[in-house]
């Protein structure tokens, strides 16, 4: 294999001389089964630099003064403002940055927890016990995956006005984390993966020993179904986390925004400083890049299985 | 005792599946399902949040009113262009990204882990970064192509076709690995047989990718489709916060890059006419599904699909 598919691919379009000398893959192997070349590592490490440039700018700014979005060539290295740049973007007022970051943790811990308990029990149900209905309802589940509820949302908005309590849910966290309790995906992922990792005989064996539904849950699915449940509360937690439209309709121009909102209240007005507003984004940031260097692994499986909505 | 230990047992075996998927049907049924009915019904109605005494009937008024406004025609238009710029190069470079990582790769998990760096940055924090890498007369974007000969700087917000350039590049910057793994997943699940077969009958691996990788994986490819049309029609928080002042909500001085979800937003909750807004996302929501549908029956043929 003197000729890599890599050189072809970084030389196209190929002059039909070029064109003429490609050999076919003679060992007939699989792609995922030959090794990679150089031109692969260097096409993939320059999609790394994309991918992680912007990040990476953003804590450059951040870090700056004013001065630096002005340079050219654009700076390169980190200043050392970020802690006064950061300080700006705490005090200031009208913003609630502080507010934001706890209610962004409140929410989307409440949602992750609730969605992982509710979606692993239906799930269980689904996969595991026998009850009528139980093959049109997973229909209705699986129907729901394919609406996008963000078409609801004027309604959705009224809704929240009508409830109880004074003024309704909107402007209150509740508008933003009642909605998110379930998932119709969070049911089906679970479905799936219950399924195939809970065998009937240990639920029948379970049964046969006197145990409840909710016992064999405890002791038998819920064990069995860990990694599921690392890979659904992860996707969870960074979707309510970034979660922008809503939370900005419901409690935008409230003095409880959630992270997202307070760096749009950041970026709007008449005086905006990058180096603020991109400070607080690089806050916001921050704790996700956490989760995806603790939990990649997992983040990634839970894609490459399908799991895609969230 | 022994009734009620029964009739307990009955009752965990009978009913309980049910209690178990209760919270789920109760909850979506209120907080989904409703909605989007409801927003049927408001849509056929005058409902203003400043003037809550003018509510009443409206019957296809609103309706009516979005065929002539061109505002929504202009929206619409917007959309579509940054649609059509955001996806199409998107999934071919996924394409390309996942036929790179298809190989025996050192660090393979690593480089699988460090694509999803866009997907996980929260959409506001990126897209203010892209704020700034597209600003006129110190943005990186210009800078760039300063490097390849271009002495006039571009103004990114002045007109449609940049300003939908910007925008696409960070859905495309946001997505493109993320697709890319949904591929390779659906690469990896291709019989190796297969490609041992074609290597007999000369196939060069470029080939293999067209003729029988892409084939073998059209339904991810149709997914992904599908998934990039629901979502890229209701686009929202780039074109929002790419406005010099986002509170305004309209999408440039002229609303050169307004979109749908945007229109609607201002439609909403800066003019307070939710009635109208309503009626905007039923269009929506139409214009979704059969865009929907017609890009997946085209997806289908291009890629050799059957029907």
């Amino acid at each position: 294999m003197s000729t890599t598919t890599e050189d072809r691919i970084a030389h196209e379009p190929a002059p039909a001389a070029r064109r003429n000398r490609i050999k076919p893959s003679m060992s007939g192997r699989a792609p995922q089964d030959t090794p990679a070349g150089k031109w692969t590592y260097l096409l993939l490490g320059l999609t790394f630099l994309l991918s992680i440039y912007p990040i990476y700018w953003m804590f450059v700014i951040a870090t700056s003064t004013d001065a630096a979005l002005a340079e050219i060539p654009p700076k390169f290295l980190p200043g050392g403002e970020f802690m006064k740049n950061l300080d700006e973007v705490f005090s200031l007022q009208d913003v609630y940055f502080a507010e934001s970051l706890v209610n962004s943790v409140i929410v989307s811990t409440v949602i992750t927890v609730s969605v992982l308990f509710f979606c692993s029990v239906a799930g269980y149900a689904f996969a595991k016990l026998r009850f009528r209905g139980s093959r049109i309802l997973m229909v209705m589940v699986i129907l729901t995956l394919t609406v996008p509820n963000q078409l609801g949302i004027v309604a959705l908005y009224i809704l929240m006005g009508y409830m109880p309590g004074e003024g309704g849910w909107n402007g209150s966290l509740l508008a933003v984390i009642v909605p998110g309790l379930v998932s119709a995906f969070g049911v089906f992922y679970m479905r799936q993966f219950i399924l195939g990792a809970v065998p009937d005989e240990l639920i029948e064996s379970g049964r046969v020993d006197g145990a409840t539904t909710m016992r064999i849950y405890w002791s038998i699915v819920l064990p069995a179904v860990r990694p599921a449940l690392a890979v659904l509360g992860l996707l969870t937690f960074v979707g309510s986390w970034n979660d922008f439209q809503w939370p900005l309709i419901t409690l935008g121009g409230t003095d409880y925004p959630t992270s997202m909102v307070a760096l749009f209240d950041l970026a709007s007005g008449n005086y905006v400083l990058y180096r603020r507003v991109l400070a607080g984004a690089f806050v916001a940031t921050v704790p996700l890049i956490i989760l995806l260097f603790v939990g990649g692994r997992q983040i990634v499986r839970g894609i490459m299985e399908g799991a895609v909505k969230s | 005792m022994r009734g009620l230990s029964h009739r307990l047992h009955r009752f965990d075996v009978k009913q309980m599946p049910y209690v178990l998927i209760a919270p789920f049907f109760i909850l979506f049924t209120i907080f989904g399902l409703f909605p989007l009915i409801f927003n049927g019904v408001v849509a056929l109605r005058t409902w203003r949040l400043d003037d809550p005494a003018q509510d009443g009937w409206a019957g296809l008024a609103n309706f009516e009113r979005l065929l002539t406004d061109e505002d929504f025609w202009n929206a619409l238009y917007n959309t579509f262009g940054i649609f059509v710029l955001s996806t199409v190069p998107q999934l071919f470079l996924a394409l390309c990204v996942a036929f790179l990582l298809n190989r025996r790769l050192r660090g393979q998990t690593w480089f699988r882990v460090s694509m999803l760096l866009p997907y996980i940055t929260p959409l506001t924090a990126s897209t203010l970064v892209f704020l700034v890498v597209f600003g006129r007369d110190t943005g990186v974007a210009n800078w760039v192509l300063s490097l390849f000969g271009m002495d006039s700087p571009i103004d990114w917000r002045a007109g449609k076709l940049q300003s939908w350039v910007a925008i696409a590049t960070m859905v495309n910057w946001k997505w493109i690995g993320y697709n890319a793994l949904l591929y390779l997943s659906a690469m990896q699940t291709i019989p190796r047989d297969i490609y041992e077969a074609s290597a007999l009958d000369g196939a060069s691996s470029w080939k293999q990718l067209w003729r029988i990788t892409v084939p073998m994986i059209l339904p991810v490819v149709i997914f992904t489709v599908v998934l990039s049309t629901i979502g890229g029609l209701q686009l929202f928080t780039e074109p929002m916060l790419l406005d010099s002042n986002p509170a305004s909500a309209s999408g440039g001085s002229n609303g050169e890059w307004q979109t749908i979800a945007q229109l609607i937003y201002k439609v909403g909750w800066k003019n307070l006419n939710l009635g109208y807004a309503a009626a905007m996302s039923w269009a929506l929501f139409l214009i979704i599904v059969i865009v929907a549908v017609v890009n997946t029956l085209v997806t289908n043929r291009l890629g050799g699909g059957k029907r």
